[in-house]
């Protein structure tokens, strides 16, 4: 993975607001501890472990043993059947589940609870509709949140729509509003519930361009849950397949970016993807 | 559509070009500027052409000897007991008294509904120790148990507070219960890993997401808070609207009966009108409430 010169500069002119925002005197309730979390994720991604995971509801397992090592600022892709457990993996990550047995480890801590250094982009946009756009993307309410948002904004392309109702944004326009809303905690690792899966095809390729953009500028390790091979071929360093709980394959995809999902190399790693779901 | 079509015509002064089918691209230009105002203001009468109807034959019916005056009084006759009451000032006393007694029920019943709609909503243990007890009260019509406040109060102000207040507790407890639980469940997922308090929850999610069914519930409490209200008032009362009424009654001043129902009509209206403008305000979020510029 490759950083732009341009990207160095535009992490250290975000680190400085981030700092200055840190030090500014906190006049809300809760404050101080909100902006502690604003400076541990950072910019760079962190590193994501599954020991021995297990998950069941009831007599239901859906995870079984997970053993998983993702370094920072990768992005996977993982790839399964409807009811293949990838959804239950995603909210171990973020804390709204907690495992049956084994642990998860950020950044070389075991989890529990909810992680503020994990956003999660859900498939439908989640945006509440009773806020402006802008107000959704500064859904936390941290000190500076109206400049922050209003950056997150501009980065997923969506300047001079902050006073809008949600309710009159496209779809695109909304995962949009969606992505800006999880970029303004800077979070350390994203989590992609497929958010793509009810777009139609060009806005699903923009938003790709925007999304591998985008990553490659924070340098968030990225999680991208999808049916979609193709997307997972384009997108993705590595590729994992989840099947009957358990990760069916580990596919490195050492690929040049931009990918283009008609190229043949990228649809012969989808084709051997397609084979193990 | 006839009172458009002919007011148009009177205003452009019968041309007619609206009937033309084969409209050319100018009389088609004059008709699109022409029709706008007249179209609107007859857009804005159009409500009242059939109630002003009937007051004209209401008014020939009683002139004409049609109707006898002890039954019902002509408009106009109505208009000079309004006259007579507002000069002496008996009218907006009365009037004044009784919004007063509707606000004061509606602020203690409302509140009280709210704020169990809102435990019970959000508490499922809260919901399992009350529930059961508010429907039963529920299903006791209110105005039942008058004899009975009547023995704890007389019938001084606390009885025509606890009436309104009991009236309006029911559609604001239902609704706020309903619409808290009816909240997506999404949204408060998202609010929560994205890390929000209890209290920024309850307020910036929760709340608002129920604000649509809470004011139904208000607006179907303005309702029952005037019936109850009349119905207090008639019995046992010494000013107010409906003490007004009942005083005419004795002295056969059917004028006077219908002022005060029409007093009670627009009272009402009035109070819907308000909660309407506050749902606009309230609710611009919501596409139902957005104006549509087509």
């Amino acid at each position: 993975m490759t950083l732009a010169e341009g990207a160095f500069g535009r992490l250290a002119t975000r680190r400085s607001v981030s700092e200055r925002a840190g030090t500014a005197p906190e006049k809300e309730g809760g404050a101080p501890a909100a902006s502690k979390s604003r400076a541990t994720p950072g910019v760079e991604g962190l590193s994501l472990a599954f020991r021995a995971v297990g998950k069941s509801f009831g007599d239901r397992q859906v995870l079984k043993e997970i053993d998983l090592e993702i370094p920072a600022g990768q992005f996977v892709a993982i790839v399964g059947r409807s009811g293949g457990g990838k959804t239950t993996l995603m909210r171990l990550i973020t804390g709204l589940d907690a495992p049956t047995s084994g642990e998860v480890v950020i950044d070389g801590k075991p989890t529990s609870g909810l992680q503020k250094s994990v956003r999660l982009l859900f498939q439908d946009a989640r945006l509440l509709p009773w806020e402006t756009v802008i107000g959704n993307v500064g859904i936390s309410r941290e000190t500076g949140w109206r400049e922050d948002a209003a950056d997150a904004l501009a980065d997923v392309g969506l300047s001079g729509r902050e006073k809008d109702w949600p309710t009159v944004l496209s779809g695109g326009q909304r995962q949009r509003v969606s992505l800006a809303r999880a970029l303004v905690s800077r979070p350390g690792i994203l989590l992609l519930d497929e958010p793509f899966g009810a777009l139609d095809a060009l806005t699903r390729a923009e938003m790709h361009q925007l999304t591998e953009r985008i990553w490659q500028e924070h340098g968030f390790t990225t999680l991208l849950i999808t049916h979609d091979v193709a997307e997972a071929a384009t997108l993705a360093d590595r590729v994992l397949v989840l099947r009957d709980g358990h990760i069916a394959l580990d596919l490195e995809i050492d690929l040049p970016r931009p990918r283009r999902s008609y190229d043949p190399a990228v649809a012969s790693v989808g084709a051997r993807i397609l084979r193990e779901v | 559509m006839n009172i458009h079509a002919d007011r148009k015509t009177i205003e452009k002064g019968a041309t007619a070009t609206v009937s033309r089918p084969s409209g050319t691209a100018p009389s088609s230009t004059a008709k699109r500027r022409g029709p706008t105002f007249g179209w609107r203001l007859g857009a804005a009468l159009a409500p009242w052409a059939l109630p002003l109807l009937l007051l004209a034959i209401w008014e020939a019916g009683c002139r004409a000897g049609f109707i006898p005056a002890r039954v019902l009084p002509a408009p106009s006759d109505v208009a000079i007991a309004f006259w007579a009451t507002a000069k002496t000032g008996a009218l907006f006393h009365h009037a004044a008294i009784s919004t007063e007694r509707a606000l004061a029920g509606l602020l203690v019943g409302g509140s009280i509904g709210f704020f169990l709609g809102v435990l019970n909503g959000l508490s499922k243990s809260a919901e399992t120790l009350l529930d059961s007890l508010l429907q039963m009260i529920r299903n006791v019509p209110h105005l039942a148990i008058i004899p009975l406040v009547i023995l704890w109060f007389g019938i001084g102000e606390e009885a025509k507070l606890f009436l309104v207040a009991i009236g309006v507790f029911f559609p604001i407890y239902l609704n706020t219960f309903h619409g808290i639980r009816t909240v997506d469940k999404g949204l408060i997922e998202m609010a929560r890993v994205y890390g929000l308090s209890q209290f920024a929850l309850f307020r910036r999610v929760i709340l608002p997401g129920a604000l649509p069914s809470v004011l139904v519930g208000l607006r179907y409490a303005l309702g029952i808070m005037w019936l109850t209200l009349i119905v207090a008032e008639t019995i046992a009362s010494s000013e107010g609207i409906g003490y007004m009424t009942m005083n005419a009654r004795e002295f056969l001043q059917t004028d006077v009966v219908l002022l005060g129902i029409i007093i009670y009509a627009v009272l009402g209206k009035l109070a819907d009108s308000l909660t309407r403008a506050l749902e606009q305000r309230a609710l611009a979020w919501h596409p139902s409430y957005q104006k549509v510029i087509a």
